[in-house]
């Protein structure tokens, strides 16, 4: 009871925090002698299945799953000091900088070691997806078009057609979403493409969203035809996912991984252990269950292709989370996407 | 018998020729290896006593030579040390018996006879008493056809006798021709020797007579 | 004999220095490679904290009189080639601080490249400071980048290296242990091969070692050869020493003896002839008193280093038997063998047959005229039996096993010439085979039996 007693104090003060929460859910019995505190970017709904697996392990345990922004789960464990357990986003800088910055608790066990070099950074990062940065089209949209296999494929269509794609191109707004600034931080650093179609898109007046599922209901409502750079998970994942055509761009696609780590303010790092190695053994099967949502195979598992670019974990990532840096790219980034404007 | 001596030091040869002769026997001494090779060239010895170390050379040497010659006559050699394997040394080098210096006349009497009885046979050394014939070497008294074998106390009591016949020898010096001197017997020990050979001689024509008061006498027919 | 006192051993001293040389080598070697390694890896990391910071600095310019800076994506990528290693920076430009982590300080010093180990974040870190002047308005202003990196790489690869290098040392250690085994056990085989090549001498042998030997080995071969020089020669000298002195001291009193002897046959006088013979007696006694004194210096000397062969006790006992026969015969004793054959044993002939011929003067000297002395030689189980039998007096009843003494003599044996040397060189000669003296009267009968025993061979 003790334990009960304790995470319901830290419940308590959780509202008291200043970053901006977007959902929160408590998962297993309320009577929990533990509660393990997760932190995470992810949606609740796609990463509910894995919290539930490891709870069917795990009795007398309580999941706390507070979902925030990439930008808020950084405020609250590297400014706030939130207490935390788990952190769980799919911003791999900002995840690094937490690790370099000494916000990361060491973890090492033999789900760690089985993870490949590339799958992980110190003992404090490790990755358990593998997302590929796609372009959703509607195929409504495109109807009598060739579909663009690259980069500048799309960018000839979209020369070629301005008046059919004009408003009607979305992506990140690269000041609010952390994902949407590693993407195109990637893609600047990978190709000066990237600038070009920036430029395309900015003069075909592209609407700027905060999340992919926001971009993806856009392209479904008809309101979009292209969104850029969003997660394909997220289209697949929609009932009505056949109105969407996901491309892969085969210049070069750029492939995010969500990363798990436990945060320095852990009050019990060996449980937040044990949830990590579940979430990398779930992950990381050979087989994983039916109902996995996130698994490291995702699309591109077994894909060997050259175009697929996985983000590399590491020193690397903290050039463009410089603040310098960042001004100087987001002022490029602006001065192409708001020409018009 | 005629020896040949083969020795350097004079005391010593002189006090062996001197005894030898009282014996008997007719002694050369040689008192070099040359010497004694002059000596062997022109006459034949019945025994060569020869001393190993000698100022012209080893007498080891001599005896060599002395065998590849084919001399029959044998050699008693005189080691001065008293070492056995020097002995051993000559007899394989073909010397019939050794001495050790310095010597007991008996003993070297004793294997004069020994060496002599080997090596010369009896033919050579009969001494005919009237009807009896006594050969000291083999130490045998013949009387017809009676053959006596002497004692080695008896031949050397005859042999006395039969070397002077006639004269008359005190008892007291028999004693210690007999005996050694550190035998402690009485006057009456010859008496039991000279019945001894009286009884031998018995039915010869040889008689031991008794002289009152000096002694006794070997009397010839 | 005295014993050896083994102290220390050449092989192991030889084995603990290689060995302590080995260690001490695998130990230097270990340290070398660990700093060599320790060195390298800090170059290594220096070199790339270096690289790091120049490509911010070319990246860097002062563009219409404002800093224009540049992080390429390389300048950090690249600290993660070797390493998970930790990055902090700073981007300094005269007083004002352009970006990175603030208090990661500059590196004090002159220079344009400067390096320091410091603690940063509660974890050591290597720096590098990195300055260029950049004029701006005219005014030249100082750029600094500062990259810091934690040092785990470098510490794993000190560890790999280190255990790598501690590996190469156990096993270059356990290559010299083995070799040094083998060095010192090959070094010493000379020593052994000498050591028992002297071993197995028999003890006449004194020639030289002229085997070749190692250098080393020379100064002692060389001593040992002048000692067994020196020992030849003190040997034979003694040896002759004592032949000499018996010599010298027999030979007048034989010239004495045989004077006397003449003169005895000429003086008739029977109280001159008493003195003569009580002369003649007192040097008989002499005379065989010196005698076996050599004897038994002889015997005493040979005994301390026998010299083994096989030789046949029978045979012996006829050859002595053979030789002694005038001797009894002077006397008109029959000396009388009666032996067997094969009795055969490993011992020293000329001891043996001293001491036979000893027992055979005492047994002829005791008996009386026309006895018989029987020399008899058995075997008894492991034994070789060598019995003289006279039919002497016999041995008196009390005292008996002082015979063996030296100069002890039977109570009942006055008046016979002999210094009683005789049983006690025989009873030497018998300890130092093994064997010993049984010291009897006969059963049937009177008269002595002495028998000597010998184990057989």
């Amino acid at each position: 009871m003790r334990h009960a007693l304790i995470s319901l104090c830290l419940m308590a003060a959780a509202p008291a925090m200043a970053f901006e929460i977007e959902a929160r859910v408590q998962f297993g019995p309320d009577n929990a002698a533990t509660v393990l505190n997760v932190i995470s970017t992810a949606d609740i709904d796609l990463f509910a299945p894995v919290i539930l697996g490891y709870l069917d392990q795990t009795p007398n345990t309580a999941v706390d799953y507070v979902a925030v922004s990439s930008g808020e789960l950084m405020k609250a464990l590297r400014d706030e000091g939130a207490a935390f357990d788990i952190a769980i986003s799919s911003a791999m800088d900002l995840q690094t900088k937490l690790a370099n910055d000494g916000f990361a608790h060491a973890h090492n066990s033999d789900a760690t070691d089985a993870l490949p070099e590339w799958a992980r950074w110190r003992d404090h990062v490790f990755a358990f997806t593998q997302e590929p940065a796609s372009i959703v089209v509607s195929r409504a949209a495109f109807q009598g078009l060739t579909m663009p296999r690259t980069r500048q494929d799309l960018i000839a269509l979209m020369r070629k057609h301005p008046d059919r794609f004009m408003n009607r191109v979305g992506t990140y707004d690269l000041r609010l979403s952390g994902l949407g600034y590693l993407f195109a931080t990637q893609d600047a650093r990978t190709s000066e493409t990237y600038w070009r179609l920036t430029e395309v898109m900015g003069s075909l007046n592209a609407r700027l969203f905060c999340c992919s599922s926001d971009m993806i209901n856009g392209v479904a409502s008809g309101e979009l035809s292209i969104a850029y750079n969003v997660l394909g998970s997220y289209a697949r994942s929609r009932p009505d996912a056949d109105q969407f055509e996901i491309l892969l761009p085969t210049d070069f696609t750029t492939v995010m991984m969500r990363s798990v780590l436990i945060p320095k303010t852990t009050h019990d790092a060996d449980l937040a252990g044990d949830f990590v190695d579940h979430v990398l053994q779930t992950a990381w099967a050979e087989r994983p269950p039916k109902d996995a949502t996130f698994t490291i195979a995702g699309e591109v598992r077994n894909a060997e292709d050259d175009s697929l670019r996985r983000i590399r974990l590491g020193p690397g990532l903290l050039v463009f989370l410089d603040a310098y840096k960042k001004r100087q790219f987001l002022q490029a980034w602006e001065d192409a996407i708001l020409q018009k404007r | 018998m005629r020896y040949l001596l083969i020795e350097d030091n004079e005391h010593l040869a002189r006090a062996a020729l001197d005894r030898l002769s009282l014996d008997g026997h007719v002694v050369d001494h040689a008192n070099s290896l040359s010497s004694a090779a002059d000596f062997t060239a022109t006459t034949d010895y019945d025994l060569i006593l020869l001393d190993i170390m000698l100022p012209d050379g080893d007498g080891r040497t001599f005896l060599e030579t002395h065998r590849t010659h084919a001399d029959a006559t044998p050699v008693i050699v005189l080691t001065a040390r008293s070492e056995v394997s020097d002995r051993v040394g000559v007899l394989d080098l073909g010397a019939d018996d050794y001495i050790t210096k310095p010597f007991d006349f008996a003993e070297l009497e004793a294997r004069c006879r020994a060496v002599l009885r080997r090596r010369v046979g009896a033919a050579r050394n009969l001494k005919t008493l009237g009807r009896a014939q006594f050969d000291s070497l083999a130490g045998t008294l013949q009387i017809g056809d009676t053959i006596i074998t002497l004692r080695n106390r008896e031949l050397r009591l005859l042999e006395v006798f039969a070397n002077a016949p006639g004269q008359i020898f005190p008892k007291a010096k028999l004693l210690d021709r007999l005996f050694s001197y550190d035998e402690e017997v009485s006057e009456n020990a010859i008496e039991v020797y000279v019945a001894r050979l009286r009884r031998h001689l018995r039915g010869s024509d040889v008689v031991i007579e008794t002289v009152r008061g000096l002694g006794y006498r070997l009397t010839l027919p | 004999m005295t014993m050896v006192t083994a102290k220390g051993s050449i092989q192991r001293r030889l084995m603990v220095s290689l060995l302590a040389g080995a260690a001490l080598l695998a130990v230097a070697l270990f340290f070398i490679v660990q700093s060599l390694a320790r060195q390298l890896a800090e170059e290594s990391q220096d070199n790339i904290l270096l690289a790091s910071a120049t490509s911010i600095l070319d990246a860097s310019a002062v563009r219409q009189g404002e800093l224009v800076l540049d992080l390429p994506y390389s300048a950090f990528s690249m600290l993660g080639n070797l390493s998970d290693d930790r990055v902090f920076y700073a981007v300094r430009f005269g007083a004002d601080f352009i970006t990175g982590y603030s208090d990661l300080e500059d590196v004090r010093g002159l220079g344009e490249a400067r390096f320091e180990t410091r603690d940063y974040l509660d974890e050591p870190v290597r720096v590098v400071a990195l300055s260029r002047l950049l004029s701006i308005s005219g005014r030249p202003t100082k750029l600094t980048v500062i990259i810091a990196q934690t040092r785990n790489g470098q510490r794993e690869t000190l560890e790999r290296i280190s255990s790598i290098a501690a590996t190469i040392g156990l096993g270059f250690f356990l290559a010299a242990a083995g070799l040094a085994a083998l060095a010192s056990r090959s070094a010493i085989r000379p020593l052994e091969r000498l050591a028992v090549s002297v071993g197995r001498r028999g003890p006449q042998d004194l020639r030289p070692v002229a085997a070749p030997v190692p250098s080393e080995m020379v100064t002692l071969v060389a001593a040992l050869n002048r000692f067994m020089e020196r020992l030849k020669v003190s040997l034979a000298r003694s040896e002759e020493f004592i032949a000499e002195a018996a010599h010298r001291v027999r030979t007048p009193l034989a010239t004495v003896r045989t004077q006397a002897d003449i003169t005895l046959r000429r003086v008739d006088k029977e109280e001159n002839r008493a003195a003569l013979r009580e002369m003649i007696r007192a040097i008989d006694e002499s005379s065989r008193a010196a005698g076996q004194l050599l004897d038994h210096a002889m015997v005493t000397f040979r005994s301390d280093n026998l010299e083994h062969s096989a030789l046949d006790v029978g045979q012996l006992a006829a050859e002595m038997v053979d030789r002694l026969h005038p001797l009894a015969e002077l006397r008109d004793i029959d000396l009388v063998l009666d032996s067997t054959s094969g009795a055969m044993i490993s011992g020293d002939t000329i001891l043996i047959q001293n001491a036979l011929r000893n027992l055979l003067d005492n047994a002829i000297k005791f008996s009386p005229a026309e006895g018989t002395v029987v020399v008899s030689v058995r075997r008894l189980e492991n034994q070789v039996l060598l019995g003289v039998q006279d039919q002497g007096k016999g041995f008196p009843a009390e005292g008996r096993d002082r015979l063996t003494r030296r100069f002890a003599r039977g109570s009942n044996a006055e008046g016979i010439i002999g210094s009683g040397l005789g049983l006690t060189i025989a009873n030497e000669v018998a300890l130092a085979h093994g064997g010993g003296v049984e010291i009897a009267n006969n059963r049937k009968g009177p008269g002595a039996c002495v028998t000597l025993s010998f184990p057989s061979a």
